[in-house]
């Protein structure tokens, strides 16, 4: 599975919505109901599956999923 | 049984009151891990319980080392999947008046007692998340309500697990995670048979009920919060002292 795939599964799977709301535009807390406790789970779920560290700093800035998309792409190409 | 099947990981429960309440959950049907600094102490109580066919394993870990307890929380979840109920347990004293309490003193205190909690909790909380379930009862002290001559630090750090349960009830609450704390009062145990029998005496003046509290009494308390029953209580501090503190 692409790297874009599996972290929109993940997203969806963690949020517990359809995989069909998780476009890169959506913002985690306003578009798909995410809490401030849901984001800190998502990033360590993403952080446990691609085996990447992703500091807080970075992690405040995560907040559509196309930003960890990307973010994720990144880490794990390099 | 009022904890069937649920998995209890109780620090410091080799002897004193963490052994107790592993004795009251695993008669209520829990598998409770057996953890202490040493893994023979934890082995003794675990052979003592499964003789009895009570469920019950053993994990060393020194409560102060985050990677020492990271490393037994991710053994125990290997081997049983998950951790319903954490009870932070292991405490230590280091009594001196405060001109005399050396910096060592304050550490040690601070390092079992406070830190130790936050490291158990931290550890395990990854996992309750996930789960959407758990249950976390840290032990704190009646001293850590009311203050006590000759112990500021122990005082301070059982004040410390009091005020991070009341934080973590509130963070983990909408995770379907209870968080209290229990304040036991003046217990029988190893830690209060180093008490003069004129302090004893002194102590007794002052508890409504006229007697040392027994570990059990303390278990009892700690049972209630790891049930069901308890679904609707978060962030409280529950003493259990005779009667000395009321408010």
């Amino acid at each position: 599975m692409a790297v874009a795939e599996k972290v929109k599964s993940i997203i969806a799977e963690q949020l517990g919505v359809k995989i069909e709301e998780v476009k890169p535009e959506a913002s985690f807390i306003d578009d798909l109901g995410a809490d401030s406790l849901d984001t800190v789970e998502l990033i360590m779920a993403l952080e446990e599956e691609f085996n990447v560290e992703i500091p807080d700093e970075d992690a405040e800035k995560m907040t559509k999923v196309g930003d960890a998309i990307k973010y994720v792409e990144e880490k794990s190409a390099a | 049984m009022r904890l069937k099947d649920e998995i209890a990981f109780i620090t410091g429960s080799a002897r004193g009151i963490g052994r107790e309440i592993a004795e009251v959950y695993a008669r209520e049907g829990a598998l409770v891990i057996i953890s202490d600094i040493k893994l023979e102490d934890c082995q003794l109580a675990v052979d003592d319980l499964t003789s009895r066919g009570f469920k019950a394993d053993a994990f060393a870990c020194n409560v102060t080392l985050s990677a020492d307890v990271d490393q037994c929380v991710d053994k125990i979840i290997e081997k049983y999947g998950r951790i319903d109920i954490l009870v932070n347990n292991a405490g230590i004293t280091r009594d001196n008046l405060f001109l005399r309490m050396k910096e060592e003193d304050w550490d040690a205190v601070i390092n079992v007692n406070l830190k130790g909690t936050f490291n158990a909790c931290k550890s395990v909380s990854r996992a309750m998340l996930k789960a959407r379930k758990g249950k976390i009862i840290n032990i704190g002290s009646v001293i850590g309500v009311m203050g006590n001559a000759g112990q500021a630090n122990y005082a301070a750090s059982k004040a410390g697990v009091i005020a991070l349960a009341k934080s973590l009830a509130r963070e983990f609450a909408p995770r379907n995670i209870n968080v209290n704390a229990v304040a036991p009062g003046y217990i029988k145990t190893a830690m209060t048979d180093k008490l003069s029998e004129e302090v004893k005496n002194k102590i007794l003046e002052v508890v409504p009920l006229g007697r040392m509290g027994l570990p059990t009494d303390v278990a009892n308390v700690c049972l209630f919060l790891a049930s069901k029953e308890a679904d609707y209580v978060t962030g409280q501090t529950i003493l259990v002292d005779g009667g000395m503190v009321m408010y």
